[in-house]
C-alpha cells in the first residue's frame, strides 16, 4: 500500500524538488549580477580618476584635481583607534559575560541588551557620541571623539564573536584546564583565548568593516568634509574619512564630482577587500593547528 | 561516626600502616578473569583511607542526584564506580575534586573528606584540591599544543618556570603513563597527532604532572579500542602503587580487572560496596547481582 502511495506522490515531489532548487539558484544568480553590476557600473564610472595622482591629492574645488589622501589617511587612523578601544573593552566584557558571570536575570538582561544594540542604526550612536564625545569631554570634532563613536558601533558585534568564539571552544579543554589546577585567569589566557582566536580576530576585522562603511555617526558628531591637511593631532585636528568624502563629493551637482566619488568608492572597496581577505588569511593561519 | 573521629581515628591509623603495610603481592585466591593483580579484603582492610565520604547528597538544581552516599576510598588500591547510565556515578567522581562547582545550580550536603579534611569546609582551595586530585576523562581531551606542553601545563600554572625542572617531570610523567618510548623523538609536535590511546595516555601523564595523591579516572578507555584498553588498564595497575586510583566504568569486566574494591550505584544510591572479588561472585544485594549478572542496565 504504501508503495502505491510513493508511486502517486513521487511526480509532484520531483516537480516540487526541481522548482525548489531553480528558485534557490536564481535568488542566488540575483544576488550575484546586481553585485557585478554595481561594481561594473562604479568601476566603470571611476576609472578614469583613479591614479596614483588621486590617492596622493587634497580635496579640490575643481573636480579634475581633488584628491582623496586626507580621506583615506583619515579612516585607517579610525579603523586603527576604533580597534585600539573596542578590542580591550568588547574582548574583556564578553570574557566576563562568558566565563565569570554567573547567571542570572542580570546577565540575561545585559545579554539581551547586548544583543538589541547590535541593531541600533549608528546615526544613534552618532547622535550619543555629539553629546558625550563632543560637547561633554570636549574631544571636539577629533579623530578621538570619531573613533570613539564608532566604538560605540561596533563594540556589541565585537562582543557577540567573541562571546560566539569562546562559547565554540570545547567544554573539555576548559574542564581539563581546572581539573589541572588552572585559575580561571590561566584557563582563559592560555587555553581559551588562543582557542578563540580566530573567531575573535575575524569577528574584529568584520566589525572594522563595518566602522569603515560607516558616514552617518560621523556626519552626526559633525566631522568635516573638506578638509587640506592631514590629521596630526588626534585629539583636536579635524578630520575626514571615505564615506564622508564621497558623500559630500556626490551631493555636489557637477558631473566631475561623481566621477571622482565613484572612484572614491573604489578606493574603499579595495581597503574593504584587504580587510577581509586578512581576516581570512588570519583565520586560516590560526586554525590550522586547532583541531578537536 | 563524626567528622572528628575520622579526623582522630584516620591519622595515626594511616601513619602506623605505611610502616606494616604488607606487600603488594598477588594474594588473591578467588579466580575471576585477570583479577589475581587485586587486593584481597584484607589488604584493603589493612590500607588507610585516603578518601572517607559520609551522607553525601547531591543536587542538580532540583533534581537530586545521590543520596546519602557514605563510601571509603582505600589508599594505593583502585576503586571502582559501576552502575548504570545515570545513577550518579560520574556526579561522585567529580564532587571528589570539586569539578561540579563549575555547573551552575548544584548543591551539595554531606562530608567528603580527604586525608580526614572536608574539602567542600570554607576557605577550601579548590586549585590545590584540583592539583591533588588529578582527574581523567572519558574523552581523551589533550589540549592543542605540543605533547611537551601538554604535560608541562600542570606546572606551568602552578608556577614551575625552571626548563630543566620541566623537563624532569615531562619524562617522569610520560614514562609513568608509558607513552615516553613512542613519544620521546616528537615532544614538540601537536598532541592532536596521536591516536585516540595514546592521546588518552597523554591525559593520564598530564594529569600526573601535577603530582596528585588521588587520579579521578572517568569512564578512561570507555572510547578505546581493545588493545588501547589494555594499555590503560595495565597502566591502572602500575599506577596504583603511587597513587590512589577512583575509576568510573560501565564495563564490568574492566572493573573486575582492574580494581580493588568495587562500588555499585544505583539510582543515586550506593547499593553496596565490597572487595571486587567478593562483590562480583557473591553479592549481598539482589540489585547488584541483577546488574553484574546483565538483568538490567
Amino acid at each position: 500500500m504504501s508503495q502505491v502511495e510513493h508511486k502517486r506522490g513521487r511526480p509532484y515531489a520531483r516537480i516540487a524538488s526541481r522548482t525548489f532548487a531553480l528558485l534557490c539558484a536564481g535568488a542566488t544568480w540575483l544576488c550575484v549580477s546586481i553585485l557585478v553590476l554595481l561594481l561594473w557600473n562604479i568601476v566603470s564610472f571611476g576609472w578614469d580618476s583613479l591614479s596614483w595622482d588621486y590617492i596622493n591629492r587634497f580635496p579640490s574645488r575643481f573636480a579634475e584635481k581633488a584628491g582623496i589622501k586626507p580621506a583615506l589617511v583619515g579612516s585607517l587612523y579610525l579603523i586603527g583607534l576604533t580597534a585600539l578601544f573596542s578590542v580591550p573593552i568588547g574582548v574583556g566584557s564578553a570574557i566576563y559575560l562568558e566565563e565569570y558571570a554567573k547567571k542570572s536575570r542580570w546577565r540575561t538582561l545585559v545579554q539581551i541588551n547586548i544583543a538589541n544594540l547590535a541593531g541600533v542604526p549608528s546615526i544613534v550612536y552618532g547622535i550619543l557620541g555629539l553629546g558625550l564625545f563632543v560637547r561633554a569631554m570636549q574631544l571636539n570634532r577629533s579623530l578621538v571623539a570619531g573613533a570613539l563613536t564608532l566604538t560605540l558601533v561596533v563594540l556589541p558585534i565585537v562582543i557577540l564573536a567573541t562571546q560566539e568564539s569562546l562559547r565554540a571552544t570545547p567544554s573539555t579543554i576548559r574542564q581539563a584546564s581546572y581539573a589541572l589546577g588552572a585559575t580561571r585567569w590561566q584557563t582563559v589566557w592560555y587555553q581559551l583565548l588562543p582557542a578563540a582566536l580566530p573567531g575573535i580576530m575575524t569577528g574584529v576585522i568584520l566589525a572594522l568593516s563595518r566602522a569603515l562603511g560607516e558616514a552617518a555617526p560621523l556626519v552626526a558628531i559633525g566631522a568635516a568634509t573638506y578638509v587640506r591637511f592631514l590629521p596630526e593631532d588626534i585629539f583636536n585636528d579635524e578630520f575626514t574619512a571615505l564615506p564622508l568624502q564621497i558623500f559630500s563629493w556626490t551631493s555636489q551637482p557637477q558631473k566631475g564630482f561623481h566621477e571622482v566619488a565613484a572612484a572614491g568608492i573604489v578606493v574603499l572597496l579595495v581597503v574593504l577587500i584587504c580587510m577581509n581577505a586578512l581576516a581570512v588569511v588570519l583565520r586560516y593561519r590560526f586554525s590550522k593547528n586547532k583541531r578537536w | 561516626m563524626s567528622l572528628s573521629e575520622i579526623v582522630i581515628d584516620g591519622r595515626p591509623k594511616r601513619m602506623s600502616d605505611t610502616s606494616s603495610r604488607k606487600p603488594l603481592a598477588r594474594a588473591s585466591t578467588l579466580s575471576l578473569g585477570q583479577s589475581n593483580f587485586s587486593r584481597s579484603a584484607d589488604e584493603i582492610a589493612g590500607q588507610s583511607k585516603k578518601i572517607v565520604t559520609r551522607e553525601v547528597d547531591f543536587f542538580y538544581e532540583a533534581k537530586q542526584a545521590l543520596y546519602k552516599v557514605t563510601l571509603d576510598i582505600p589508599e594505593h588500591c583502585v576503586t571502582a564506580l559501576i552502575g548504570p547510565s545515570g545513577c550518579g556515578k560520574s556526579t561522585f567522581l567529580r564532587c571528589l575534586n570539586r569539578m561540579n562547582d563549575m555547573i551552575e545550580g548544584t548543591t551539595i550536603s554531606g562530608e567528603i573528606l580527604l586525608d580526614g579534611t572536608d574539602i567542600y569546609r570554607r576557605g577550601t582551595d579548590v586549585v590545590e584540591l584540583r592539583k591533588r586530585v588529578g582527574m581523567v576523562f572519558q574523552k581523551s581531551n589533550p589540549f592543542p599544543k605540543s605533547i611537551f606542553e601538554n604535560v608541562a601545563y600542570g606546572p606551568r600554572v602552578a608556577g614551575i618556570r625552571k626548563r630543566s625542572e620541566l623537563n624532569e617531570i615531562v619524562e617522569r610523567c610520560l614514562r609513568q603513563s608509558a607513552l615516553w618510548d613512542e613519544v620521546q623523538d616528537r615532544l614538540n609536535d601537536s598532541a592532536l597527532q596521536l591516536s585516540g590511546g595514546q592521546q588518552q595516555r597523554l591525559c593520564i601523564a598530564r594529569a600526573l604532572a601535577t603530582a596528585p595523591d588521588v587520579l579521578l579516572m572517568d569512564e578512561p578507555a570507555s572510547a578505546l579500542d581493545p588493545k588501547s584498553t589494555a594499555a590503560i588498564e595495565e597502566l591502572i595497575f602500575k599506577l596504583k602503587e603511587i597513587y590512589t586510583i577512583v575509576i568510573v566504568t560501565h564495563n564490568m569486566q574492566q572493573a573486575a580487572r582492574v580494581s580493588d574494591q568495587t562500588a555499585f550505584f544505583y539510582e543515586g544510591h550506593l547499593i553496596e560496596v565490597g572487595n571486587t572479588n567478593e562483590l562480583f561472585t557473591n553479592p549481598k544485594e539482589k540489585q547488584t547481582e541483577d546488574y553484574i549478572t546483565g538483568r538490567f542496565g
